[in-house]
């Protein structure tokens, strides 16, 4: 075995062990948590760039786990493909990046860094699996990861928010679960790769599979609770906003669009072209789910007056464009799918950093607080301003690429209706991010700040000493008046630094439209062949 | 259907028990018992892969220690490791959903939602 075989298995296991150490060590030592997670995060984006260097080179990198290759699908495999190798790349990148924000805009403390570690090895594993039974496993994972993240938040709301995501996320997780028996039950396998040659053979055998229809239904649902589209999307706003500042990016880029990435592997490799079009009905519900999730998530992100709350809307409705995409069912929409889930995923986690820094440094939560913060703040406002206007899809940015492939994909298609919400959602996301930007250019900061939200972070005096001793959860907000306004001191070098870096890149991929063609051409070709 | 019924009762009995696990995660105002209809819900679906693995005259599927055994009827193995390991992840929610209960009661003194609301509504 070859020391590429190696990697999917180590990206996975070492974040997770790694994430006992800040607690053993927290026994002696007081502030060891960003270190350790700095350094395995550091690596494993190393390695994670190396991985998929080899991928791209040399095609598919598979791990069979405990050496139980043969027969082919007994063991469980890991799977680094020219799709999962894009998703790890993303999260890898995310996890170790936003770092720069976490070392002084908290949360502390070293068991924060203990379910850091446990949630990035968690989406990881479920970015990387070949087993659709493990995928749930590590869907588990990833959810109490999350779960742990958000509760901890200063706030009490934070744990309400948290528990609403479990009691939620689990139904979601339980549903594909019943999925996965009745596919082993149709099967008898749950390998993937095995499972998509399967699934044609039992067509042709039967004409009409209903354990097979059954398990797609449930995983949809299920799925689609995890990914949040409407009507299902309600956690996602609660859990955006109350999550902690320096939590919410890595929730918002990564784990709905890891559960998105999954339920794309579910319905390309296992299921397949062939059997998502010749199911009746199967691809018009898909397209309309994610129609209708676009059209709602970014009518209700307009009327929102929290921006944190605003984005969080907004993320239903990008995720329902995907939806959208998958449910097209060609070549090209898959493609722009795939890359509108990495150039949202980016783009949100830097709107989220932008609205933790703004919150920090200008004590602004609100869409009205905005006003004026062009002139006070040019380059945290400078860096929201392009990251929105990416959003929106005005080229060249990564936001316009996947846009473009979805409606060449729906136009190739004759799928008017996607065409239409696409055009509609562009609109609307103009609406909402128009609102940001008018106040922050154009509406000059008024005398009368209103006070700020009972939750806000507080922030330690301001003096932007990165040393602070652990913060303990619960003092947040219940400082003096005084030091409730933000303080330009507590923005960091490198929070501002992440913010222009992704702010950037958003723009500079914007030109790299044929180069993510190149690289997923081979699975796209794969997959409709 | 009374056939059906009795020859597939353990599918019949998931259903049920996942619509009252359901019921009580929706209808129950208190936290505790919403998370008891969680558990509920992930219960149905371990007897459901119990009941998907179940096997005809099989037996338990321990390979026997004759070297030639010739053909035996197994349960099979398959579904019930994915249910231990399942049970694993279930107490693992539950547990981290306790924590989040038992703070929630210590930041607002109530486990009934309607109760929770009524408190967040006048902060």
């Amino acid at each position: 075995m070859s020391s590429v075989e190696l990697l999917p298995a180590l990206l996975i296991a070492v974040p997770i062990l790694m994430a006992t150490v800040p607690i053993v060590l927290g026994l002696r030592f007081d502030r060891t948590g960003w270190s350790v997670t700095a350094i395995t995060t550091a690596g494993m984006f190393a390695a994670t760039a190396y991985l998929a260097a080899d991928v791209y080179a040399t095609g598919p990198v598979v791990h069979v786990l405990g050496g139980w290759g043969e027969p082919q699908g007994i063991g469980i495999e890991l799977v680094a493909d020219e799709f999962s190798a894009l998703i790890a790349l993303l999260v890898a990148a995310t996890a170790a990046g936003l770092l720069a924000y976490t070392r002084v805009g908290g949360p502390r403390g070293n068991t924060f860094y203990a379910g850091y570690l446990l949630l990035t090895g968690g989406l990881l594993g479920l970015t990387m699996t070949g087993d659709v039974f493990n995928m749930f496993v590590f869907l588990e994972i990833v959810g109490l990861g999350t779960y742990a993240m958000i509760s901890s938040g200063d706030g009490p709301e934070s744990a309400v928010a948290a528990l609403k995501y479990l009691i939620l996320g689990t139904v979601g997780a339980s549903l594909y679960l019943i999925g996965v028996g009745f596919l082993f039950m149709a099967t008898g396998a749950l390998n993937m790769v095995v499972l998509g040659d399967l699934v044609p053979e039992l067509m042709a055998a039967e004409g009409e599979p209903t354990l097979l229809r059954a398990a797609f239904a449930f995983m949809f649902v299920g799925f689609a609770l995890k990914v949040a589209q409407w009507p299902l999307h309600t956690w996602q706003p609660d859990a955006y906003q109350h999550a902690p500042d320096g939590v919410t990016p890595l929730i918002a880029a990564l784990v709905s669009t890891v559960s998105a990435y999954a339920l794309g592997r579910v319905m390309f490799t296992v299921f397949g072209p062939e059997f998502l079009t010749a199911t009746p009905y199967l691809t018009e519900i898909v397209v309309t789910v994610g129609a209708v999730s676009v059209v709602a998530g970014s009518t209700l992100a307009v009327i929102q007056l929290d921006v944190k709350r605003m984005l969080a809307y907004s993320s239903v409705s990008q995720f329902g464009l995907i939806v959208a995409a998958y449910g097209l069912v060609t070549e090209v929409a898959l493609l722009g799918a795939i890359v509108h889930l990495i150039g949202h995923g980016m783009m949100k986690a830097g709107l989220f950093v932008a609205a933790g820094i703004v919150a920090l440094g200008y004590g602004a939560r609100t869409v009205d607080q905005y006003a004026g913060l062009a002139g006070e703040r040019p380059v945290t406002a400078a860096g929201m301003a392009v990251l929105l206007i990416a959003l929106v899809g005005i080229p060249p940015s990564i936001g316009f690429i996947g846009k473009w492939y979805i409606a060449v994909g729906a136009v190739q298609a004759e799928s008017w209706l996607v065409a239409g919400v696409i055009f509609l959602s562009t609109m609307l996301t103009l609406a909402y991010a128009a609102r940001l930007l008018e106040k922050m250019y154009f509406t000059p900061a008024s005398t009368l700040e209103s006070p700020h939200a009972p939750d806000a972070v507080a922030t330690d005096g301001g003096d932007g000493d990165a040393d602070e001793t652990p913060a303990v959860a619960g003092d947040g907000g219940r400082l003096a008046d005084a030091d409730r306004r933000g303080s330009p001191g507590a923005v960091s070098f490198g929070m501002l630094a992440v913010l222009v870096t992704v702010a950037v890149t958003a723009v500079v991929l914007g030109f790299a439209g044929g180069a993510f063609g190149d690289l997923l051409k081979p699975f796209v070709s794969e997959v409709f062949n | 259907m009374i056939e059906l019924l009795a020859s597939r009762y353990a599918y019949a009995l998931m259903f049920v028990l996942l619509g009252i696990g359901l019921y009580m995660m929706i209808a129950n105002e208190n936290l505790v018992k919403k998370l008891i209809g969680v558990n509920l819900f992930q219960t149905a679906i371990f007897l459901f892969f119990v009941a998907v693995a179940f096997v005809e005259g099989g037996r338990a599927p321990i390979v026997p220690a004759d070297p030639n055994p010739g053909e035996i009827a197994m349960a099979s193995p398959l579904p019930h490791v994915i249910v231990l390991t399942a049970i694993v992840v279930g107490i693992a929610l539950t547990a981290v959903g306790l924590a989040l209960i038992v703070r929630i009661y210590a930041e607002y003194g109530t486990l009934r939602e309607d109760t929770l609301r009524e408190v967040r509504a006048d902060e």
